[in-house]
Order: structure tokens, then C-alpha cells, then sequence
């Protein structure tokens, strides 16, 4: 190989940055899981009885359930009993106000760039911070309040809004779903809850930021979101971890309703430790994404940047029920090193003139193994329906891999469906010509990678959209030579 | 301002160049002609700083520097340009964008403030006018979907907006129809002066009609076996490669 693809190689394995430890008392239960286990993180959170009947049929039907194998990513087995299932730091929790956060933890949110302090008005993000198990401060609550918007911790909405988290919970993966989400919803401990009102346009990002912090703890949370007829909201999701060398589990779950003309974008920059540059530790996020467009003309748009975690392995789909429903997938998904990531989508196509679109990109660098797997369907009912799926692959070096595998079933012959698939290298002709230019290597592969996946960055929010892209050349340095 | 002395190079092992003597000075439009094959392309991309080639005997001393021990980029911060034979498509990247980011990396080496928005798209206005490029066709991403004429306009545009001081056009001239050929040919000779040099490397003696040299060399088999003014590129055109090769042999 010649010396720039060595280079493109060091430009990857550049150092994960928000790999420190937060030194907090935490609140922890014995490792393992049982129904005792179950019963506890319910008792702990003060869940009325039918929320810890829920839990209780979901761990029963677990333990009737095989650990999926399909998927094209390789771990040694998890050993589901040696895992914390929950752990909260020592503070007050659901504070009164800002100033009651311990001070430790506001550091920790410093450090990782998340302002809990509501007075910098200008970043216009109001943000729920999820600390391992807990949400541990949620901004902006009541200034979204005035509008009729609930913005909360899970936890809290469970015990303010029970008919609606009773309503909507699993309503979209239902218990019985995966594995993963089966095991989610015996044990998830917190996560995020939204809710728009009728015709209301939420004026602000929403955003929850999840950190795992203590060791040999997984992360289960749950997000549900509700958007009410003719609302909007805009929602995003950014994810650390420390550094460890053992692999943790975050297995999360999302569920999406927009109802009549509601708009719901979800976003997340996900950026887990990925493990070392020899494939130890890293975080194994083992999630599922859902959104429902229940309603006619309703439009539920994902939009993914995973450039961390171990293994990534996830499909945030769209089940398209109501007539002229849109859905949307945009993901550029990185592994490096030694990571892997099974990713893509699933589009249910069941009223009609439903519409959907799939932009996929995967860039592999290093040892990295980079998958792409979706699902299109066009059930009968769903006339006039019509996909549109673009799977990109760029490869870096020559010891990764790309794989693209498109399921489309077509029950209705009135669909139209396109499907485009390419795979690239970076060249060594391509950087030497960016060199030529005066471009260092380090900025040209930042570019080059920029460019490939410009389609999906286009459709972030612009906070985010800037780190994104630094992440996009951070994530890669070191993977050029 | 260049001058190469037995340069000897390789590519995979073998030997491409066998011994370049080469003088040029700021002002000067050289010409390089030989048959396919004779090292041409080797002799820029050397130039250049492609890795793939290597050098394994002679100096080139650029500006009183070492050529050879700096990076490709060094060498284009201190003014080196190669217009490609080849021109390069980077999907996804805006033209102007790549080319802001080239100029501004450059002006960030000479210790320059970086040019503005407002500033670059001035220059990129004056200069696209140089080589009649659509100015549609600057905002695409670089390369993808241009025609080969208009990479090769693109890569004389670029050349015009970085300002080299010594610039190295790959046959440059083609897979160009005679009136692109004219409209990049007029570009260059706008960009001659008397502080910047230029090696033309060309198979054909057409383009030296439009780009008039003040010397032309004739490379056969890795080595100069000719050098004079522009008519014997003249000569070239009417007899052939032939009589040097022959030459060059004994």
C-alpha cells in the first residue's frame, strides 16, 4: 500500500475524546437480572402498578426469546447476568431548579460541551440529560410548558402524564417485539418524553443527551414521542461513553406517533466509545427506532450520524399507515478500526400515496465492516405507493468491508420503486490530486468523506450539523496513510 | 528558478528516467514533446511529488530548494502547480469549495490571511472569464459529470485562481477539439509573465501554436535527446520521432 493510504489510516485512529470517568456516589443494585431485579428498578422510580405489570410480561416473554444471530456483526456472547441493570448517581434527582445539580455533574456536562444552564439562551436547544439510569436535568421545561409541549425525563412523565405514557407506551414496538426491546422494556430505567399539542410548531430543538458513565452497567432507555395533528417538532439525540476496555450494552428504544399532518424529525449524532484501535472495549448499542405515521399526510424523517459504538446495529423505520404519509431515512454510518455497524431501515408502506425515501451512507475504514440492511414493503392496501433507496458505500484502505443488503416486497402493483446502490474507494489519485492543490492529507480525507455524505449532513439541524462534520474527520483520523 | 540534474526514476522497480538535465527560468514557456511511452507524464508527477515514483539518483532545485524532500503540498504552497492529464472527480465537493480551500491552505503556508466569501467569489468571477467556463459548471462538485474538455478548462481555471509560479501542463491539450484547445491555449498565455515559468508537455505540436514556446525539448526513452527553440517542434511535426530515437540509441 502506498504511503497515503498508511496516512488515511493515522488520520482515523485519532484519540476518542470524551472518554473520562465522572467520580460520583451512585446508587446501585446487584448485577443480574431476575424478576426481583425488575420489581426493584420499578419500586425504585415509584411506578404505579400497571407500568410494573408491563415490565413483568415483558421480562416473562424474554425469557421465552433467542438472542438474535442474523445480523452480519460478531460479538462473544453477553453474558446478561453480569450486567448492572441500574445505576444513578447520588444527587438529588428531578431537581427544582438548575442551581440544585450537583456541581460535578454539571462539569461533566460542561466538558462534554451540553450547557445545562438555561441562561445561554443563544444555542435555542432545550436539552434532557440522561446520567446512565436517570435523567438528571431537563431545560427550557417551562418555558415549552406555556406552549403545551411536555418535554420531560421519562420517569416524570410516567408520573404526571400516566394516561398518555399509558396510551402510547409500546404502541410502536410493542413488548413482544425483539429481543433487545423485550429486554428494554422489562428493565429501561429513564429516557426522554415528548409531547405537541394540536397545531403547535415546537419553537426550539429538543435535545436529549445520554452519557454512560459507571462501569459494567448497561444503558436501557426509552424516548416517545407524540406529535398531536398539524404539530412539528425537531428532535436531537447525541450519545458518550468513557473509555473502558470491557464492552457495555446500551439497548434503547424509541417510539414515534404523528398523528394527522404532524411532522416529527428525529436526529441523532451518535458517537459511543468505539473501542480501541485494537477492537477492545466499546459500546455495543443494540437499539430500535420506530415511528408510526398514523395519521393522513403525517411525515416521520430520521436522520443518523453513527460514527461510534462497537457495534452499531439498528433500523429506525417508519410504518407509513396513514394515506399520503412520508417516510425518511438519512444515515451515514463510520467504522473504523475494528467496528461494525448493521444499519438501515425499514419503510411500511400501508395507506396510500405513501412515499419514502432511504439515503444511505457507509464509510468503512481500518479492519471496519460496514452493513447496510433495509426493509421496503408495499402492503396491499398501500396504492401508488413509492420508494426511493440510495445506498452509498466509500471505502478507506483496503482491510474493510461494505455489504448492502436491500429486501423490497411489492404486494401492490401500483408501486414504483428505485434503487440505487454505488461503492467507492478513496484514491490515492484523489488525495494526491487535493495535495497537489495544497491541501494536506488530514483535510483532504475530512473533505473527500464530507463531500460523500454531504446528502445526509444537509438534512441536520444546523447545530448539529457542524459537529457532525468535525466528528465525521475526527472519527477517521488516522485512517490514511 | 527549477533545474534538474540526472534525475533517475522509477516506478515499480524499473526505470523510467534515466537522466534529466533540465534549466528553467522564471519567464520561460518550455515545451516537452516525445513519443508515448518516453517518460513524460513520470517526469511531472515527479514533479509533482506522486509517491508512486522513485527517485533513486539526481537533484531538482526549486527556488534555491530541495524539491524532492518536501510533501506534494509543500511544494504547491511554494507555488508549484500541475495542471493534470488526468483530472481528478471528488464526488460531493463543491468546486469552489475545493478550490477556496486549496487557495486559503496556500495563503495559510505563506503566513496570508485567509481570503473571504466575498473576496474569493471576486476572483473566482474574474478568472472563471479566462477559460469561458459556466459559471454552473464551478459550483458543481470538482470534476464529476464535466466533459473532458471542461476538466481540462477547470484545471486551467484552478491555475489561474492559485497563481503558481511554476505550472506543468500534462497534455493539457488532449482530447480537446480545436476550439477549447484555442480557449485554454488563450488562458495560459494570459497567466505568462515574467515571474512565472511553465513546462508544456505535449504529444502533438498543435498546441504550440497557440502556446508559443521560447524552448521545446524532445524526451525519448527517458532521457532529452534535443533541445532547441520552437521550430523544432516544427521540425517534429514534419519528420516524426524517428531521427532522434535513432540518435539516441547510438
Amino acid at each position: 500500500m502506498s504511503t497515503s493510504t498508511d496516512k488515511i489510516q493515522e488520520i482515523v485512529d485519532k484519540a476518542y475524546a470524551y472518554g473520562f470517568v465522572t467520580e460520583i456516589e451512585a446508587d446501585t443494585i446487584p448485577k443480574g437480572l431476575n424478576e426481583e431485579i425488575v420489581r426493584t428498578i420499578s419500586l425504585k422510580k415509584g411506578e404505579p402498578a400497571w407500568l410494573l405489570e408491563w415490565r413483568l410480561k415483558a421480562y416473562r416473554h424474554w425469557l421465552t426469546m433467542e438472542e438474535p444471530r442474523w445480523q452480519n456483526v460478531h460479538y462473544p456472547p453477553i453474558d446478561y447476568q453480569a450486567i448492572r441493570y441500574y445505576s444513578a448517581p447520588k444527587v438529588k434527582v428531578n431537581p427544582n431548579s438548575l442551581d440544585e445539580i450537583d456541581p460535578e455533574l454539571k462539569r461533566t456536562y460542561e466538558k462534554l460541551g451540553i450547557s445545562l444552564q438555561e441562561q445561554e439562551r443563544l444555542s435555542g436547544v432545550a436539552v434532557d440529560a440522561v446520567f446512565d439510569s436517570v435523567s438528571v436535568a431537563t431545560t427550557f421545561k417551562e418555558k415549552l410548558l406555556e406552549l403545551g409541549i411536555i418535554f420531560s425525563s421519562f420517569s416524570e412523565a410516567v408520573k404526571e402524564h400516566p394516561e398518555l405514557v399509558r396510551k402510547y407506551l409500546g404502541s410502536v414496538v410493542p413488548y413482544t417485539d425483539n429481543y433487545f426491546a423485550t429486554l428494554n422494556s422489562a428493565v429501561f430505567s429513564d429516557g426522554s418524553f415528548v409531547y405537541v399539542p394540536r397545531g403547535v410548531r415546537c419553537p426550539m430543538e429538543l435535545s436529549t443527551y445520554f452519557r454512560i458513565n459507571a462501569s459494567e452497567t448497561g444503558q436501557f432507555e426509552r424516548t416517545l414521542i407524540v406529535a398531536e395533528e398539524g404539530s412539528y417538532v425537531s428532535y436531537l439525540e447525541g450519545c458518550t461513553a468513557p473509555m473502558r476496555d470491557e464492552n457495555q450494552l446500551h439497548a434503547a428504544v424509541v417510539e414515534l406517533v404523528a398523528l394527522d399532518r404532524a411532522q416529527i424529525k428525529y436526529s441523532t449524532v451518535q458517537n459511543w466509545y468505539p473501542g480501541d484501535k485494537d477492537g477492545k472495549g466499546g459500546i455495543y448499542n443494540f437499539v430500535t427506532k420506530r415511528g408510526k405515521c398514523a395519521g393522513i399526510a403525517s411525515k416521520i424523517s430520521w436522520t443518523q450520524v453513527e460514527t461510534g459504538s462497537a457495534i452499531t446495529w439498528k433500523y429506525p423505520s417508519c410504518i407509513l399507515l396513514g394515506d399520503d404519509s412520508v417516510g425518511e431515512f438519512y444515515s451515514v454510518a463510520v467504522t473504523n478500526n475494528y467496528q461494525q455497524a448493521d444499519t438501515g431501515t425499514k419503510m411500511i408502506h400501508i395507506g396510500k400515496n405513501t412515499r419514502s425515501t432511504i439515503i444511505s451512507k457507509g464509510i468503512s475504514a481500518g479492519h471496519g465492516q460496514n452493513t447496510y440492511r433495509g426493509l421496503v414493503k408495499i402492503q396491499k392496501s398501500a396504492r401508488n405507493a413509492r420508494n426511493y433507496s440510495q445506498c452509498d458505500s466509500l471505502l478507506i484502505g483496503d482491510r474493510c468491508g461494505a455489504h448492502t443488503f436491500p429486501y423490497i416486497e411489492v404486494k401492490n402493483p401500483t408501486a414504483q420503486m428505485e434503487h440505487e446502490a454505488t461503492t467507492s474507494k478513496i484514491g490515492d489519485d484523489q488525495l494526491f490530486y487535493c495535495n497537489q492543490r495544497g491541501i494536506p492529507t488530514e483535510d483532504a480525507v475530512s473533505m473527500i468523506v464530507n463531500g460523500f455524505a454531504r446528502e445526509v449532513l444537509r438534512e441536520l439541524p444546523m447545530e448539529f450539523a457542524v459537529e457532525a462534520q468535525k466528528l465525521l474527520g475526527v472519527s477517521l483520523e488516522g485512517s490514511v496513510g | 528558478m527549477l533545474e534538474i540534474k540526472n534525475l533517475h526514476a522509477n516506478v515499480d522497480g524499473r526505470e523510467i528516467l534515466h537522466g534529466i538535465d533540465l534549466n528553467i527560468r522564471a519567464g520561460e514557456v518550455h515545451a516537452l514533446m516525445g513519443p508515448n511511452g518516453s517518460g513524460k507524464s513520470t517526469l511531472s508527477q515527479v514533479l509533482a511529488g506522486r509517491d508512486t515514483y522513485e527517485v533513486t539518483e539526481g537533484s531538482v532545485t526549486y527556488l534555491g530548494r530541495d524539491l524532492l524532500a518536501m510533501k506534494p503540498e509543500e511544494r504547491a504552497h511554494l507555488g508549484v502547480f500541475l495542471a493534470f492529464q488526468y483530472p481528478v472527480e471528488i464526488p460531493g465537493v463543491n468546486n469552489t469549495y475545493f478550490l477556496k480551500a486549496a487557495l486559503n491552505a496556500n495563503r495559510k503556508a505563506r503566513g496570508e490571511d485567509p481570503l473571504d466569501a466575498m473576496d474569493f467569489l471576486k476572483l473566482v468571477r474574474e478568472k472563471v472569464k479566462l477559460v469561458e467556463l459556466d459559471e454552473d459548471l464551478i459550483n458543481r462538485p470538482v470534476n464529476e459529470g464535466f466533459s473532458g474538455g471542461e476538466k481540462k478548462r477547470n484545471e486551467i481555471f484552478q491555475m489561474a485562481v492559485l497563481e503558481p509560479k511554476f505550472a506543468v501542463l500534462d497534455e493539457t491539450d488532449s482530447g480537446l477539439d480545436i476550439d477549447a484547445l484555442k480557449i485554454v491555449a488563450n488562458g495560459v498565455n494570459a497567466l505568462r509573465g515574467p515571474e512565472r515559468a511553465m513546462l508544456v508537455i505535449t504529444h502533438y505540436q498543435r498546441l504550440l501554436n497557440h502556446i508559443v514556446p521560447d524552448f521545446v525539448h524532445v524526451l525519448s526513452e527517458g532521457r532529452i535527446v534535443a533541445s532547441g527553440g520552437k521550430e523544432l517542434a516544427l521540425k517534429l511535426e514534419q519528420e516524426g520521432y524517428g531521427w532522434l530515437e535513432a540518435g539516441a540509441r547510438q
